[in-house]
C-alpha cells in the first residue's frame, strides 16, 4: 500500500508547470506538392521553442481553417508556390472571419510575385516571406507579431455556432 | 471565469472547445475553477488510448478507427501527442497529415498536443484536455501517445480502454517480453497484416499472453486483432473489440475501479505539487538547496532532513 502511493504520487508528469507556446499551423494550400519549404520552416520554428502544427500538402481552404480552429493556433503560415495565391488566399481569409477567427497571425511565403503583395496585405497576411528569407527572421517575425495577451481576450460569436467551414460555400 | 466559454464548447462550438484546451494546456488563471466544472460534467465518453512505437500505424489506425465510429454515428475527439524537443521547447505535431479525411467532419475534434516534457507517452495537461472533450460530450475519446517503446505506461492513468499496436518484425519475443507496455494492453493490434510476419507476430502474442499469470482468471482477455490501416482492414474487429471492453468493464465493475484508481492518482499528483509548493514557500529553495548539500556530503542523512522540515511544515 505504501509503495504503490509513493509510486502514485511521484507520476513522471511532474515536471515543471506548462507554459504559454506560440502555437502556429504551417499549411500548403493549393495543388503544388513542393513542401521542402514549408518544412525547413516548421523546422525553424520547431528550433525556435514552438509547437507547429504541420499538415502536409494539397489543403484546402476550408481544411487549414478547420485545423486552425481546431488547434487554437496563433498564427497560420501559408506556404505557395504555385500562383493560385490570389485565388486561395482571400477564400482562406473569408473563412477564417466568418469562424470569427481574425485574431489569428496570418502569414504567407513562397512565390509571391511584387505586384501582388499590395493587394495580398490588403486581406490581411502578413510576412510575405520570399526567396532567400532568413528562416530566422521568420521566427523573430512570428515571436514579435503574435499577441502574448491573446489567450486572454474574450472569444467572439460565432455566426454559425459549432458548424465547420466548407469550401463549397466560399465559392460565390 | 470562463462561463460563457463552457456555455458555448457544451453547445458544441469547436473555437470554444479548442480555446478552453489551451487555457488549461497553459495553466492560465482560473483554469482549475473550470475544471472542476467540466468534471461535474462529463464522464460519459469511453476514452481510448492508442499506443505503440514510433513508425507503427498509430496516427492512420486511429483515423481509420474514427472513421469506423463514425459509420456507428459517434461523435469522436482525438488527442494526439507528439514529443517536445528537449532541446528547444518546440514540436513538430504531424500526426493531423495522417488525419486528413476525417478533419472536416462537424462530428470530430482533433487536438494535436506536444508532451511538454513529461515522459510516459503523454503530455501533463492530456487528462484535463480529456475532461474538456468529455464535458463536450464527444462518445469516444481517443488518445494517441508519444510513440512509445516499453515502459512509456502513463496512458494507464488516462484511459479506459488500452490498445497496443505492433507490427511484424519488431523483434523477437524477448522484446515483448519486457516489462511494461504489454501488461497495460486491452486490446493487441497487429497493424500492417500484409506484411510478411504478421501471423508469426499473433502467434507470439497469444503465446505471451498464455504465460501471463499475473492476470485475474476472471479478467479480461486482450483480444489480438490483425489490422492494416492503410486500407482499413480488420478495423471494424478492432472497434468491434473496444465496444466489447467496455461493455465488459461496466458489466464487471471494473469501469469503476479504474475511474477511482485513476482518481486516486490524480489527487495524489495534485497533493504532492501542493507539497512542493508549501516546501518552496515555507522552506525556500536556498535552505533546501543548503540542505541537499548537507546531506550530499554526508554532514546530515536524508531521514533526519526530511523529519526536520516535515516539523517546519507542522506535518
Amino acid at each position: 500500500m505504501a509503495e504503490q502511493t509513493s509510486l502514485d504520487a511521484t507520476p513522471q508528469t511532474q515536471v515543471a508547470p506548462t507554459a504559454r507556446k506560440i502555437r502556429v499551423l504551417v499549411a500548403k494550400p493549393g495543388l503544388d506538392g513542393h513542401d521542402r519549404g514549408a518544412k525547413v520552416i516548421a523546422r525553424a520554428l520547431r528550433d525556435g521553442g514552438m509547437e507547429v502544427i504541420y499538415t502536409g500538402i494539397r489543403q484546402t481552404p476550408a481544411m487549414i481553417v478547420e485545423a486552425a480552429i481546431q488547434e487554437d493556433v496563433d498564427a497560420i503560415l501559408l506556404s505557395i508556390l504555385s500562383g493560385a495565391h490570389m485565388a486561395i488566399f482571400p477564400k482562406i481569409m473569408d473563412l477564417l472571419r466568418g469562424q470569427g477567427a481574425t485574431d489569428i497571425l496570418v502569414m504567407a511565403g513562397g512565390i509571391l510575385p511584387d505586384e501582388d503583395i499590395p493587394a495580398i496585405e490588403a486581406m490581411g497576411i502578413k510576412g510575405n516571406f520570399g526567396p532567400g528569407t532568413s528562416t530566422q527572421d521568420i521566427v523573430a517575425y512570428v515571436r514579435a507579431n503574435v499577441p502574448p495577451e491573446r489567450m486572454a481576450q474574450p472569444l467572439p460569436p460565432l455566426q454559425t455556432l459549432g458548424t465547420p467551414p466548407t469550401d463549397a460555400t466560399e465559392q460565390a | 471565469m470562463y462561463d460563457d466559454l463552457i456555455t458555448r464548447l457544451t453547445a458544441g462550438d469547436r473555437r470554444a472547445l479548442a480555446r478552453m484546451v489551451s487555457l488549461i494546456e497553459n495553466g492560465a488563471p482560473g483554469s482549475q475553477e473550470a475544471l472542476a466544472r467540466l468534471h461535474a460534467l462529463g464522464g460519459h465518453a469511453h476514452i481510448i488510448g492508442v499506443t505503440g512505437s514510433p513508425g507503427a500505424g498509430k496516427s492512420t489506425l486511429v483515423m481509420q478507427l474514427v472513421r469506423e465510429l463514425r459509420r456507428r454515428a459517434a461523435r469522436v475527439a482525438i488527442i494526439a501527442v507528439d514529443p517536445t524537443s528537449p532541446f528547444t521547447g518546440g514540436a513538430i505535431l504531424g500526426d493531423r497529415i495522417r488525419m486528413q479525411d476525417i478533419g472536416g467532419d462537424p462530428n470530430v475534434y482533433i487536438r494535436s498536443m506536444a508532451s511538454r516534457g513529461s515522459v510516459g507517452g503523454l503530455s501533463s495537461a492530456t487528462r484535463d484536455a480529456v475532461r474538456v472533450l468529455d464535458a463536450a460530450a464527444f462518445d469516444h475519446i481517443i488518445i494517441e501517445t508519444v510513440g512509445a517503446g516499453q515502459a512509456e505506461v502513463e496512458i494507464v492513468r488516462a484511459a479506459q480502454s488500452i490498445v497496443v499496436v505492433t507490427v511484424p518484425g519488431m523483434g523477437d519475443d524477448i522484446q515483448a517480453l519486457k516489462a511494461g507496455i504489454l501488461e497495460i494492453a486491452d486490446c493487441f493490434c497487429v497493424n500492417k497484416a500484409d506484411r510478411p510476419g504478421a501471423d508469426g507476430a499473433v502467434a507470439e502474442l497469444r503465446m505471451l499472453l498464455s504465460l501471463d499469470t499475473g492476470r485475474d482468471k476472471a479478467a479480461w482477455k486482450p483480444p489480438i486483432v490483425k489490422t492494416i490501416a492503410a486500407t482499413g482492414e480488420g478495423v471494424p474487429a478492432l472497434a468491434d473489440a473496444l465496444a466489447n471492453h467496455i461493455a465488459f468493464l461496466r458489466a464487471s465493475g471494473q469501469l469503476v475501479e479504474r475511474g477511482e484508481r485513476q482518481a486516486r492518482s490524480e489527487i495524489l499528483a495534485l497533493l504532492y505539487q501542493a507539497l512542493l509548493a508549501r516546501v518552496d514557500a515555507t522552506i525556500g529553495p536556498d535552505r533546501f538547496a543548503a540542505v541537499v548539500r548537507e546531506v550530499a556530503a554526508r554532514e546530515n542523512d536524508p531521514y533526519s532532513a526530511a523529519r526536520a522540515m516535515e516539523q517546519q511544515l507542522g506535518l
